[in-house]
This record gives C-alpha cells, structure tokens and sequence, in this order.
C-alpha cells in the first residue's frame, strides 16, 4: 500500500507492505536510523518519535496509522542542520548520555514533557520528570544526568 | 590547559548521538544484503531427531537454510573459552563441545539449530518458524547446587557430574585453624542472583564475503573487534586474520556482553559465503534475553573469624558457580582469579581459602558482566562484615576500620599485592557526605511516617587494568592482556590516536585526547580518536574490566612519549638547540629562555617533508606502543546506603546514596561520575529489581522487560559521588579505573541498608517488595513468638 505522511517538513511516500511498523517506515525506508528499537514490547522508548506533536512508540504504531500524519524524529528536532535544539544542548551539557542509544528516545521524551507542562502551566519537578520517564529506559547513566538534562532543557526550552 | 588532565570537557561524541546520526551496526546496510533468523531449540536439554527445512526453502524470497553438521564438515570449529582453570587434584578444566549451530543435542532454550537466510527480516523469521525440528526432550537441571547431585541430568560427556572445575585458592589447613581458634565466627549463605546484561542496543552482525578477493567483512557489536577477529580466525576457522576485516562501529553499551564472539556472528559469516549474500542479523530483546551472556549466579557459603578484639583471624569461603550449558569466552575466569582474589577485601586477612566449583547447567552461558566475580567478591565480604558487626555489637564501620589495610605494597594471601589506597579516608569522606552522625534522628522521624529507615555500608575494594601479560598467562589466559596506540601526527599539526581500545559508552573520544591536549598543549579539537576497526588499527585488547584507562590511555602516553622525543630532536636540529632546552607549550616547540621557536604544526611538516631534520633520521612524525602492565590497579571506596521500607507493603525506596571512590588520578570528573552513577544504578537493580528466573523445565520466565524489572528513573535515587584519590604507582598517569565500582561495590550497601532497617538479616537479592515484606513477617512472627 502506499502511504504518505510528513517527516520532519517534508512531505515524503513510500510503498509498504501493510503489516509495516512505523519505526521500520522511518528506518528502513526513509533510512532515518536515529530512531532506535531497544525492545519487543514497547517498554523501553528508543524508537520514540512526535506524532502531531505528541510522542509515540513508533514500534507500537503501524506507519499506516500515520497516514497524513505529521512526524517528528530526533533528525527534524533542531530548528535547521546547523542549530541544536535546546534539549540536544542540555543533554550534551549535562552529560545527559553515554552510548546514545536510548538518547533519541530520552530527547523526543523530554521535549513532549516539557512542552506539555509548560502548556498546562504545571511545574516539571524532579519527581515529575522521574515518573513521566518511566516509559523509558536507559542502561547507562542511572539517570541522574538524564533528569539534570531535562530540567535545565525545560529552563532552556522557556527562554527560547 | 583548560581541556587537559582533571577538565570537566563536554564530551566530543555527543553531537551524532544528540542528533541522530549515531552509525550503529543496525543502522548499516549493506549491497544485496539479505537478513538471517535462527532456529531455536525451545527445550531446555533435548536430543534433535530430525530436522525439516522443506516448507521454509519453497518459500518465495528464502535464500537458503544451514544447518550444524554442514557447518562442521566445513571446518567450523567449536567455541571455545579462552582461559584455562586447572581443578585442584592438578586436572584440566572440562570444557564441553560447543557448535556455532548444534548437531545432536540442544542444551538451553535458545541454543541455535539453523540460520535462515532471506530477501526481508520478516521472511526470515517467518521461514525460520517453518522449520520442523523433531526433539527428544531428556531432564533438565537449572541450578548449579542440583547439577551436582548424585543422578541430575548430565549436559556433556566429558564434564561428569556436570563438574567444570573444582578449583581452590589459599590454604585450607590454616584458615580452618584459625576459624577452630576464632573468638567470634560468623556464618552466611550468600546467593548472587543471575542478572542479564542488557545493554540497549541489541547484538547485531552483518556479514560480508567479497569472492574476488576471497575477503570478510564483519559489522559487530562488539568490545574488542581485533579479539573477535583473533578468535574467528585462530579457533573457528572462518578466514585467516588478514582476510576478515572486523568493525565494531557505535555500540550501544556492553557491559562485558559484547566481549564474546557468539554463534551468530560465526554462523552470519559462514552463510555469507556460502550464499554470497551480505547478511544482516539484528537481536530481538527476547532474543538477547536467551543468548546474550548473563552474570554472576554464584551460591556460596561462607565463614568469617575474628579474635577477641575484633581483628579477623580467617575466611573460609565455598562457592558453586552456574556457567550455564557451555563454556564462554572468559567464564572460566570470573568465578576464579576474578573473584576468589579479591576475598581480602580492604581487610587485612592472614587466612583466606576459598574452594569455587564451576557447573553446567541448561541456562544461558553466563560470563563477564560489569564487575565480573568483583561484585559477587565484595557481596560476600561486606555481606558478612556488616552480619558479624551486628552479631557482635559493635559499629559496623568500626569493625572494617580496624581491620583495614593501612600500609602498601599489601601483599593478600589470595594473590593480590595491593599497591596504594587510603580506605579511611574514603570511609571518612563518605561518613561525612552521609551525615551518618544524622542518622539516628533521620530514623525516629521516618518512623513517625510509618517507615523503617536502615543504613549500610560497602567498602569495596576491586582489581582493574588486567594485568601484567606473563602473569595471567601463567594463571591460565590464552592471550596477552596489553594494550597498543599509534600517534599521528598529520604535516599539518592534527592529530589521530589509533587506539585498541573500544568505546561504546565510555567516552574515550573525548578523554583519550584530552591527555594528548595536555601533553602536547593543543585544542581537543585538533586530536580524532580512531578505534574499532581492524583494518585501521594495529591489533589491541578492547575495553572490558575498566582497563581502557589504565592500560589503554598508557599506551598512548608511551606512543606520545616516543613523539615528543622525536618532536624534540627535529626542532633542535631547525633551531640549532640542545634537545634539553626544548619545550612544547603554547602549540609551539620552543628553545626554553629564548625567543626561537617552531610553530607545532610546523615541526610536522619539516618531519614530512624531511628536507631539514637530522641526518639518518627517518622521515615522518608518527610512533606506535604496546603497553603490558605491571600489577592490576585496585580502585576501592566506601559506599553508604540509605533507605526507607514501607513495612505494610514491603516497598523501599533508596532515599540516599554516597559513594567515595579512589580512582586514582581523573582526566575526566564529569566522565567518570557518569561511570559511577551508570553502575550504582546497576548494582541496586541488582539488589532490589533484577533477577532472571527459570522454571524447573529450563524455560526462561524473565525474558522481556515486561518480566525482568530493568531499574528506571523513578525507581532510582540522585547520587551524591565523592572522590577521595590515591595515585596508582603501576601506570605512568596514575590511573586505577572506575567503569565497574559502582556496580561492584552497591549491592552489599543496599541489602545491609534494607537489612538494618527491616531487621532481619535473612534477605536475598533481588530485594523486591515481596521479598522484603516475607522477610519482615518472620520478623514480626518471631518478636510475637517471644
């Protein structure tokens, strides 16, 4: 079947096969290989990506179910190549990763988070942070420098 | 220098990682690459009768099917563990035949029977459930403790009574004595459960075989491609070592599990070149569950001594460890000179024997994981530190101080010759961090909030940088455990490190030049760092044991020292200076007291383009090294645990963690604390989420994260990560390690943490709220009995 969608403000189509999930749609066809798959059972958040705005497991959605949707993948976050969304900025700062592998996952994660609360005008506090990431997991940093990470991303996000 | 030796210099990787461009080997495709999937033994023991590939070959797009005993009569050899542990009756190890794809017998669940090769993943895996394999199931054993009873199933044939080993360190006659002698012996059964891994990024492999050239290629997840390289070509027969190139690009994490060469990346190999294809193979995390290598799963008693002033007097210890069904890479060696050397903790013991006897069972091989035989070590000392501390009455950490190690060189008489440390100061350090002065206070108002506050100690001690070459090949390694770098230096100044090494995590990027920054007073930015990759870098040892520190950044500081002499020379000649009066500052060469100097860049290319250096000299500017070291390292600490248990439901929560640590010197603090943390956070999954459990027919009941509770962030705390340094004597730059610590030295703190608070000192690992709240029933059964 074919399906079309935006990826990162491009409008893009591909022919797949119906059972075709949304993160092999990004990787495998549109060859976005920062979207990461960490897991079978959609618990782990690598393969997080936006969906209109919102984040999703992408291993959890079939890309046909995005049909006309707007995605969003860690490659499209920034502003333009050369720039760093505030959220990259944090992590890089705060050492907010060691093998990468889970970042994209965190970073697509964070940006929701972040944008949701301060939309609702609700405080991310620590507490929050370590609960809204419980969606993702990371076998790296015990978190410590993730959440860092966030709280500074979310004060940097606000300043934008 | 603002990004040399002790900078807080953010890290050069992050960039591709931040935005995605990380190249993972999953993340590589290959021309006319096909995918591969294996046939997996559902049976935990079991004879294989037939095997049907006829409906999985009419499938449209399957390439071919392959099968075990056409990998043998192709000259395939068995995997093969690396280290030779001999029993104490003077025997060899018996190491059990191993097929990269079985051919009579399947031994775990998961044991690969045949690789599909297809046009798609999908296809793949759906030809590889077409296969029909016929079993004839035989008993199962999981245990290491039942494996060795009269009549349990028998995995190998060679291996009688499931036995791989029966091996002893130190002297049995005097530590008996002195036990037999002892004013107070404690007692303790120590279980140290079965953990997986599970670094994020599952195992992946793609295989390439060029015809025309008669040439491989291996993309691999791996922490050593020049090992992986070796092992393929020395043991397994897949290519000779020139004609197999190994890459191991960005890895997503290891944690030792990605040191092994695994059926997979043989049997990808082997059907590359007999379907000419490019193939592709990617774990799946159940997958990664049922092969990747677990840790630990030792079961051990033991037995502690002290006089009648609390100084110990003896440590006797027996331990039984599951090597689940066959041997891997370096299994051997965990249970044994990873482990038992490191009894004597930070204490000084005159009597150590420890009896360690390594088992089959119908698991998961289990080898390295973060720590390797260094946690399972330190759980049972400062298990039974703290056990005898409050049989006794006395301060738990007054009990460890007093027996401290004070004065170095220390010779344990369980191998080890400890080199420096200041174990007071890390326990002093930690104390105060704690506020363990505090603490009685903390309790009572926990307690009016309903909850049991408890706190414990972990003083660990562990050995890194392994070790002097001749050393471990005399107790039994089969390879050299130096490490090599390259330096060069470009005609215009940049600088690439070649290094042996591998990062997938560590951050080598940016450590290893910030001590070429230093040294030769030059921008981070100008030195790349290139590593993993065999046809780039000249053969090194990989990262694993905390050693790419120690022995790997040695390395290089030797290359760098052969540069800068030769640096020296080229601009004393231009200069027409003695070579005592140059200095390299500022990113130039100059004559110290003068006002003449070479820009660096400069130096490079009169060394490239050799029209003025001195005569014989040969031209270019680039130098390689092989560092072996002297001794082991031993970074050690203090780690405080405190935490607070809802008694009504047996949940606890980690409301406190302090580590001091001695890593000797730091190039990188910001690095090194994301070192400590990452391995807390392992070691209190360890102690209270993660457990891989199996049912008695062998099958795995914890093989997603739906069933093996890996630790997130809100099950975790903050961590408050001091250091307090000794410099190591044995390595040019002072280095001891600290990949490893935080997982070495956490999971005692926690369960004398949760043991205090609940107490009852009857608590296994994983300490999840079932556990605790059984545990305090038998408390409270007990104080109603009385």
């Amino acid at each position: 079947m074919k399906i079309a969608m935006t990826v990162n403000g491009k409008s893009v189509s591909r022919d797949v096969t119906d059972n075709t999930l949304l993160v092999e749609y990004i990787r495998d066809h549109l060859r976005l290989t920062g979207t990461h798959v960490g897991c079978d059972t959609s618990q782990c958040g690598a393969c997080v990506v936006h969906v209109d705005g919102q984040a999703m497991k992408s291993c959890t959605m079939l890309a046909a179910s995005a049909e006309g949707a707007a995605i969003t993948t860690v490659e499209g976050l920034a502003k333009s190549k050369d720039d760093l969304h505030p959220m990259q900025v944090a992590f890089k700062e705060n050492h907010g990763l060691q093998c990468g592998f889970c970042t994209p996952g965190m970073i697509m994660t964070a940006t929701d988070m972040v944008t949701r609360y301060q939309s609702q005008g609700k405080e991310l506090t620590e507490d929050a942070i370590r609960h809204e990431l419980e969606g993702n997991i990371c076998r790296c940093t015990g978190y410590h420098n993730i959440v860092k990470s966030i709280a500074d991303g979310a004060s940097k996000m606000t300043t934008v | 220098m603002s990004e040399g030796i002790g900078a807080r210099v953010l890290r050069k990787e992050d960039k591709r990682f931040i935005t995605g461009k990380g190249r993972y080997t999953d993340d590589i495709v290959e021309d006319n690459q096909a995918y591969a999937a294996f046939v997996r033994s559902p049976h935990a023991h079991a004879r294989i009768v037939s095997i049907d590939t006829t409906a999985a070959m009419k499938m449209e797009g399957v390439e071919t099917v392959l099968m075990g005993p056409e990998l043998v009569a192709d000259g395939i050899g068995n995997i093969i563990c690396g280290w030779g542990v001999t029993s104490k009756d003077g025997s060899p190890m018996n190491m059990g035949a191993w097929s990269a794809l079985a051919t009579e017998k399947v031994r775990y669940v998961g044991d690969a029977v045949a690789i599909v090769v297809a046009d798609t993943k999908s296809l793949a895996k759906l030809a590889a459930e077409s296969v029909v394999v016929t079993y004839e199931e035989l008993p199962v054993v999981v245990g290491s403790v039942e494996a060795l009873e009269k009549g349990a199933p028998q995995l190998h044939d060679n291996a009688p009574g499931n036995l791989i080993f029966d091996w002893e360190i130190g002297d049995l006659a005097p530590t008996d004595a002195a036990l037999a002698a002892a004013a107070h012996v404690t007692e303790l059964d120590i279980t140290n459960n079965r953990l997986a891994p599970n670094p994020m990024e599952p195992r992946s492999a793609i295989a390439t075989f060029n015809e025309a050239e008669d040439h491989y290629t291996l993309y691999t997840t791996s922490q050593n491609p020049h090992v992986a390289r070796l092992v393929l070509s020395a043991f397994y027969n897949v290519a000779p070592e020139h004609k197999l190139r190994v890459i191991a690009p960005d890895v997503g994490g290891g944690f030792g599990s990605k040191i092994y060469i695994y059926p997979e990346e043989i049997a990808c190999l082997w059907a590359a070149m007999k379907s000419g294809r490019s193939i592709k193979w990617t774990s799946d995390r159940t997958e990664a569950f049922l092969t990747d290598a677990h840790g630990r799963d030792h079961v051990s008693k033991a037995k502690i001594g002290f006089d009648k002033d609390g100084m110990i007097v003896g440590l006797k210890v027996e331990t039984k460890a599951n090597l689940g069904a066959y041997m891997s890479l370096f299994s051997s060696a965990v249970p044994t000179y990873l482990y038992a050397t490191l009894l004597s903790g930070q204490y000084n013991i005159a009597n150590i024997y420890c009896n360690v006897q390594a088992v089959y069972t119908n698991t998961v091989p289990v080898d390295a994981y973060r720590g390797a035989g260094r946690p399972e070590a330190c759980y049972v000392i400062e298990r039974i530190m703290e056990t005898a501390a409050r049989e006794m009455g006395v301060d738990p950490s007054e009990l460890r101080a007093k027996n401290f190690v004070t004065s170095f060189p220390h010779q344990t008489p369980v191998i080890m010759a400890y080199d420096s440390g200041d174990f007071a100061a890390n326990q002093k350090q930690a104390q105060d961090a704690a506020d363990v002065a505090g603490f009685a206070v903390r309790k009572s108002e926990a307690a009016t909030r309903g909850k049991l506050r408890g706190l414990g100690y972990s003083n660990y001690i562990e050995a890194c940088g392994i070790a002097p070459s001749a050393a471990v090949g005399s107790l039994g390694a089969g390879v050299g455990l130096w490490e090599s770098a390259e330096v060069r230096v470009n005609p215009v100044g940049t600088i690439e490190i070649l290094t042996g090494s591998h990062s997938h995590g560590q951050g080598h990027e940016t450590t290893f030049a910030q001590i070429v920054a230093e040294r030769f007073d030059l921008p981070t930015e100008n030195i790349q760092i290139v590593h993993g990759d065999t046809d780039k870098v000249q053969f090194g040892m990989g990262t694993y044991g905390s050693r790419s520190g120690a022995v790997g950044m040695s390395a290089i500081v030797k290359a760098m020292d052969k540069v800068e002499a030769k640096v020296k020379k080229i601009a004393a000649h231009v200069l027409e200076a003695g070579e005592d009066d140059i200095v390299i500052e500022g990113g130039a060469v100059k004559v110290a007291g003068t006002d003449k100097q070479m820009l660096w860049h400069e130096v490079g290319l009169a060394a490239y383009t050799a029209h003025n250096i001195p005569e014989g000299m040969e031209p270019g500017l680039k130098e390689s090294a092989f560092y072996d070291p002297t001794n082991f390292t031993f970074p050690a600490g203090c780690y405080i645990c405190e935490v607070e248990v809802d008694p009504e439901t047996g949940v606890t929560e980690v409301v406190q963690f302090v580590a001091s640590d001695d890593f000797g010197t730091i190039i990188n603090p910001m690095i090194v604390e994301g070192q400590v943390h990452g391995g807390i956070a392992q070691g209190i999954g360890q102690a209270m989420f993660e457990n891989v459990v199996y049912d008695d027919a062998g099958q795995q009941l914890s093989a997603s994260y739906m069933d093996y509770t890996m630790p997130r962030a809100d099950d975790l705390p903050n961590y408050s990560v001091h250091h307090s340094s000794t410099t190591c004597p044995g390595n040019p730059l002072g280095m001891k390690g600290c990949g490893e610590a935080g997982a070495i030295g956490s999971p005692p703190a926690v369960i004398n943490a949760i043991t205090d608070a609940i107490g009852n000192n009857n608590l296994s690992m994983p300490a999840t709220p079932a556990a605790v709240w059984t545990a305090l029933q038998d408390v409270s059964i007990k104080l109603a009995a009385e």
